[in-house]
């Protein structure tokens, strides 16, 4: 313990350094790209209402999202949830006694550390009188972490709040059988010697069978990837166009990270390992080489493959949320407005992924906009197939119709304001941590870009769903 | 390990269940025109691959009839002509349905074993000719694929079908009392193993898609599709074809191998029955396993072990020959005759006769959480109905729900459900003590004790909280519905619903209509029960009604032989050798005595006479001794947890011997014991019908082998008057009615069906 904390410290510096760099940039690109903003006329100016505060997202950062099983496979949660709170520190210097609140986010539970913001805090050295806990909504974790620090601050109970989440996919609690489970509790009530070896003699050899986690649904014990594909053979969605997608997604990714745009990440001194500066998993590759890999999840006929699917991944990502007013008077500039917000949910078995489908038209529909009038599209690739066919979703009057209860189809967010900095598939999907980053990335388009709306939007398990409207700050 | 395989033959009488053909078979009359348009079977080209749709006219399901072989044989002939085809994808255009096996009708009205023979030998032409296709076909199943639909699929070079509920695949023949015809008992053997292929000919049950691929059945599994741009049906057919047209492709391109990998076990099984002495050895478990359940009385699964050995041994065309030919001489059997007229009384009796209910029943509510409450209970809540089940005591109470989550809860074991599934079922379910939210019910059922001043209390305690258009059926095995309608403000809403125990697993529902229950009443009761599953029979109110009625005379038959000093063992396997499942003693102990002796005395009271025979008192005795049967642990027989053998309660020695009865020697044969419990039977059926209790024979039929366990092999009461001869039956009543006097009195619609050979019940 002490050690890992030495090394902690050790990090600070490092990792500060790095930082510097990394807020500098943003600055001085945003100069040159306000030369030609695309100016259009939008429904509304703002979505500022009256005697509603004004929740603003000051900065928010990440660690580089890594492959699992990478260099973070000797850590645990709380250690990568630490790393994003002092990246965040240093990247806003928000004095910690401010923060009113913490919350994060994450799917897969450590069990020495079910509350993980509690510790991560603790031990990134925010005072121990700011409260912490954690939410869990598969794969909108950071999302409810966000949204429950959006409703602490309009509520007037809060001022500032640090949302964010986690997810090391590298270590995953793996279980004794309940038959082993209930054979050790039973043996530590045991009084005497006679009673123990009765029990010990009730042991087999099966009971030492391990419970593996899987990434499946509880309530149709089918796997993601396995739905995901069904639901791509259902709008027709073909292998090539998954993969066409899928590179899409890897190419913009590395452009993006090339070209510097991914601000969001903060450099990690991994204990014992070298700095992780960037994301691991942006591979981008060729359709022929795509073309070759067997489905991963319906053999041997699916589309689903593991090139067009989102990586298993480790990462931790962090959000300083403020009052407006709180912001302004502690000289903050903040980046981006958290607007109207929704949850949707449906059929987890057919309609596991289609959370983006029904709950994009609803929240434009709350927030009095159009889909012209958002300028970026931070939509969570799960799966390729999971995005056209969300796509083809809302662009079918007969789903519409038939399943969402409108007149009309909800209409295609166009391509080219859609994911435009790369995805989950290609920059990797630490499900408790993508949140964050889909906000995040919305907000830093919206300056680089010009634009004023932004819209995020993601699937998760349990057949549920959000979307969120995210508005620039004026500069 | 295979005989315990082919158990159960008997046992699925009583879970009879053919799922196919709701409708009838369409013919078509349109022959001559069918070498220009086909109306059964067309198909189309997409790229080199043909694709074959079969879609039988007017029907919900697609039959195996003459139309439809002769056109499958026209197409075939066609794409094995064509340059430009290089495989095919069998596919049917109907949802649910693939082929629900051979036309009954077009067996039916075949006169002569050759007739039935040469039908066979077409079929099996036309399949071998498919088997051996140098163009690969692929056979794309969805929904069910039985019987001949089965033995066109496994004549395929690949099978891909669809993983859901609708879809099972099987060889029900053998509860139509025929065999596989269509080449099935020789190819199946060697696609799944000679024990599997057993399993499946002699139980006839439904294989899952899931299943059918893990025994080889099937290549491919392919997953139903949720909503996309279109109905999930229709695009999981769609997908289901593009699927198989890969396949189909990937056949023909040499790709992919029809050869499926064999896991250990099937490859040491394989191996093993290789040996001949091991072949033998199999044959010889299976015939005695099926001697043992069926007592002889059903021929056809000794005769697929005989044709399935033929083939084996003696190689394929005498197996095919075989095949054919004891196919033509089982469809002429009195057997197959009487379970051909169960199936078509099973399709009517899962109709509702008054149309469509006003109002549907959503909200159920029941009365009491007994054997019988929580059994209805438990058949509701899987079908969707929003359940109240009531009791008076926490205990009781506690005890109902637990059953009905046992029944579920044993499903998820089977994998039948999974525990989500079995958990959102049982939320449906809604356990109280008070009337609480009775005023959302559409429909209440009564299960209280059969007492009816208990329910007339009940019932007017209902009708105060229960609004207007709410339905009162009372659950009753022998109470007349009108003495228990005499005390409601609205009789017309009161109805008889009779399950039957366990409710979960006997399928018959009799619903009882007095003179005053509306038709939308009935309507609402028969939607209930089929909702449910049941099988129903509609009859008029009287004492006893049908089901019960048929019964008590028999039982009072069997007290009597019982004091005469016939052993209950005895009496049990005189009784299961005639074709019952399940002995008459052990019937009583299972029904349990108390309830026997309350209906016996009722029962009594209203007919008298006709009624007696055994002396109530032996009833009473046991009843005061506390031997209640299986539910008090004593009756006839001991029973005890844990222990399968049954032995005779001794204590009932004395009660016997002290009311034993001198036999008379001229009517104690075996087979004279057995024909004075069965014509007791059926002559008050056929007063029934008489009388106008019954509407139909058809219903009684059902009734009364689905209800009661009549020997299915007999076909029924009435399809046994007609089989065996009314005169016949007369005949021996009479000399019963010599010994004992009235109670053997044949009623006058038996004389007169005696008196003219011409008249039938079914014609």
């Amino acid at each position: 313990m002490t050690t890992i904390l030495t090394y902690a410290f050790k990090n600070l510096h490092t990792t500060s350094k790095w930082a510097l760099r990394f807020s500098v940039r943003p600055l001085s690109c945003s100069s040159q790209l306000r030369a030609a903003p695309a100016v259009q006329t939008k429904t509304k100016k703002t979505l500022t209402k009256p005697n509603i505060r004004n929740i603003v997202v000051v900065d928010g950062v990440r660690t580089p999202f890594l492959l699992s099983g990478t260099s973070y496979k000797d850590l645990m949660p709380h250690d990568l949830a630490r790393a994003a709170l002092t990246g965040l520190l240093h990247r806003t210097s928000v004095p910690k006694e401010v923060t009113d609140y913490i919350i994060f986010g994450t799917v897969i539970q450590e069990v020495k550390t079910s509350n993980v913001a509690r510790e991560a805090a603790l031990g990134a050295g925010f005072s121990d009188k700011t409260p912490a806990h954690t939410v869990t909504m598969a794969c909108i974790s950071a999302n409810q972490a966000m949204t429950t620090g959006v409703g602490l601050i309009a509520s007037g109970q809060c001022d500032v709040v640090v949302a964010g989440g986690v997810e090391l996919m590298s270590d995953v609690p793996i279980r004794h059988s309940r038959k082993m489970r209930k054979l050790m509790l039973d043996l530590n009530k045991a009084k005497s010697v006679g009673q123990r070896l009765s029990l010990i003699s009730k042991f087999r050899l099966n009971f030492l069978a391990p419970e593996l986690p899987a990434v499946a649904e509880f309530s149709t014990s089918e796997t993601m990837g396995h739905s995901a594909d069904r639901l791509a053979a259902a709008f027709a969605v073909s292998r090539l166009e998954q993969d066409e997608y899928a590179l899409r997604s890897h190419s913009l990714a590395k452009k993006a990270q090339d070209e510097g745009l991914l601000s969001d990440v903060v450099p990690f001194k991994v204990p014992g390992k070298d700095t992780v500066t960037k994301d691991n998993g942006i591979r981008p590759s060729s359709l022929e080489q795509m073309a070759k890999l067997k489905p991963a999840f319906i053999r041997p006929y699916g589309t689903v493959t593991a090139a067009n699917s989102s990586f298993l991944t480790d990462g931790a990502s962090a959000m300083l949320i403020m009052a407006e007013e709180k912001a302004l008077a502690m000289g903050y500039k903040p980046k981006a407005y958290l607007r109207d917000f929704i949850y949707v949910s449906q059929d987890p078995k057919d309609q596991l992924l289609l959370g983006p489908t029904y709950a994009t038209p609803k929240v434009l529909e709350k927030a009095g906009l159009t889909m012209n009038d958002i300028d970026a599209f931070e939509f969570h690739e799960a799966f390729s197939g999971q995005i056209l066919a969300n796509f083809k979703a809302m662009d079918s009057d007969w789903f519409a119709q038939n399943y969402m209860g409108r007149k009309t189809k909800v209409g295609l967010p166009p391509l080219e304001k859609f994911n435009n900095w790369g995805g989950s598939l290609s920059l990797g999907h630490p499900f408790g941590a993508t949140g964050c980053r889909l906000v995040m990335a919305a907000a830093n388009r919206l300056r680089k870009e010009g634009g004023q709306y932004g819209l995020v939007a993601a699937c998760a398990a349990g057949g549920q769903g959000h979307a969120m409207i995210v508005e620039a700050y004026p500069k | 390990m295979v005989a315990c395989r082919a158990i159960g033959i008997l046992g699925r009488f009583s879970a009879f269940r053919i799922l196919r053909s709701r409708g009838y078979i369409c013919r078509n009359f349109t022959e001559s025109s069918a070498l220009l348009t086909r109306t059964h079977i067309n198909y189309g080209v997409k790229g080199d691959v043909a694709i074959i749709r079969i879609n039988s006219p007017n029907s919900k399901v697609n039959t195996l009839s003459k139309e439809l072989h002769s056109e499958f044989v026209e197409v075939m002939n066609e794409i094995w002509a064509s340059d430009q085809i290089r495989s095919a994808v069998l596919i049917s255009s109907k949802p649910g349905c693939f082929i629900a096996g051979a036309d009954i009708n077009m067996l039916a009205a075949c006169k002569t074993p050759q007739e039935v023979t040469q039908i066979s030998q077409e079929a099996q032409r036309t399949l071998e000719k498919l088997e051996k296709s140098t163009k690969p076909v692929v056979a794309a199943i969805s929904g069910s694929c039985l019987g001949g639909g089965l033995e066109l699929a496994v004549s395929c070079q690949y099978r891909i079908a669809i993983k859901d509920r609708k879809t099972v695949l099987g060889t029900p023949e053998v509860l139509l009392g025929i065999l596989p015809g269509a080449g099935g008992t020789q190819r199946l053997p060697k696609m799944v193993g000679v024990p599997a292929a057993f399993d499946m000919m002699l139980t006839g049950r439904n294989i899952r898609a899931d299943r059918a691929k893990k025994m080889g059945l099937v290549d491919q599994l392919v997953e139903p599709l949720g909503p996309g741009l279109k109905p999930p049906e229709e695009r999981t057919i769609e997908y289901l074809e593009e699927v198989a047209i890969t396949f189909a492709k990937g056949l023909a391109d040499k790709k992919i191998s029809p050869k499926r990998d064999k896991g250990l076990v099937e490859k040491l099984t394989a191996y093993a029955m290789t040996i001949p002495f091991v072949r033998q050895q199999v044959y010889k478990k299976v015939e005695e396993k099926v001697r043992k359940q069926t007592k002889g009385l059903y021929p056809a699964p000794l005769k697929i072990i005989d044709v399935v050995k033929t083939g084996i041994e003696q190689g394929s065309d005498a197996g095919y020959l075989s095949e054919s030919q004891k196919f033509g001489e089982l469809a002429m059997t009195k057997e197959s005759k009487a379970l051909m007229g169960l199936y078509h009384g099973q399709v009517l009796c899962k109709k509702n006769k008054f149309g469509a209910p006003q109002k549907d029943v959503k909200h159920l509510a029941i009365l009491g959480a007994g054997l019988m409450g929580a059994g209805i209970a438990q058949v509701s809540v899987d079908k969707g109905l929003k359940t109240i089940l009531k009791d008076a005591t926490l205990t009781g109470l506690g005890r109902g729900q637990q059953q009905v989550f046992k029944g579920l809860n044993d499903k998820v074991k089977k994998k039948a459900l999974t525990s989500f599934e079995r958990d959102s079922i049982f939320s449906n379910l809604t356990g109280q003590l008070d009337y609480q939210g009775f005023e959302k019910a559409d429909m209440v059922i009564e299960a209280v004790f059969e007492d009816l001043s208990l329910k007339h209390r009940v019932l007017k305690e209902v009708e105060a909280v229960i609004p207007d258009h709410c339905v009162f059926a009372s659950n009753t095995s022998a109470l007349p519905i009108s003495e228990i309608a005499a005390v409601s403000k609205r009789p017309e809403k009161v109805i008889g619903m009779h399950y039957f125990s366990p409710v979960d697993k006997m399928q018959l529902l009799e619903i009882i209509t007095t003179e005053k229950t509306s038709k939308d009443t009935s309507a609402s009761a028969v939607a209930v029960g089929l909702k449910q599953g049941k099988v129903i029979i509609v009859v008029k109110d009287g004492p006893g009604f049908y089901t019960t009625r048929c019964l008590a005379p028999m039982m009072s038959e069997v007290i009597r032989i019982l004091q005469e000093g016939v052993d209950p063992k005895k009496l049990d396997s005189l009784t299961t050798s005639f074709g019952f499942p399940v002995g008459a003693a052990t019937l009583v102990d299972e029904v349990g005595v108390d309830v026997a002796k309350h209906v016996a005395e009722d029962l009594g009271k209203a007919f008298g006479e006709r009624f007696g025979g055994g002396n109530p008192e032996l009833l009473t005795q046991m009843v005061s001794k506390g031997f209640l049967g299986r539910k008090s642990g004593k009756g006839f027989y001991i029973y005890q947890e844990g222990v399968k053998s049954k032995n005779l309660n001794s204590d009932m020695d004395n009660i016997l011997a002290s009311l034993k009865i001198p036999p008379k020697s001229e009517v104690s044969s075996d087979e004279d014991i057995q024909f004075r419990l069965v014509t007791r039977f059926v002559n008050e059926a056929v007063m029934c019908l008489q009388e106008g209790i019954l509407a139909t024979p058809a219903e009684g039929d059902i009734g009364a082998v689905f209800g009661l366990g009549f020997p299915p092999c007999l076909g029924g009461p009435f399809r046994f008057v007609d089989l065996y001869g009314a005169q016949k039956l007369v005949d021996r009543l009479k000399k019963y009615e010599a010994a004992y006097g009235k109670q053997f009195t044949p009623c006058q619609l038996l004389a007169d069906h005696a008196n003219s050979p011409n008249k039938k019940f079914y014609q």
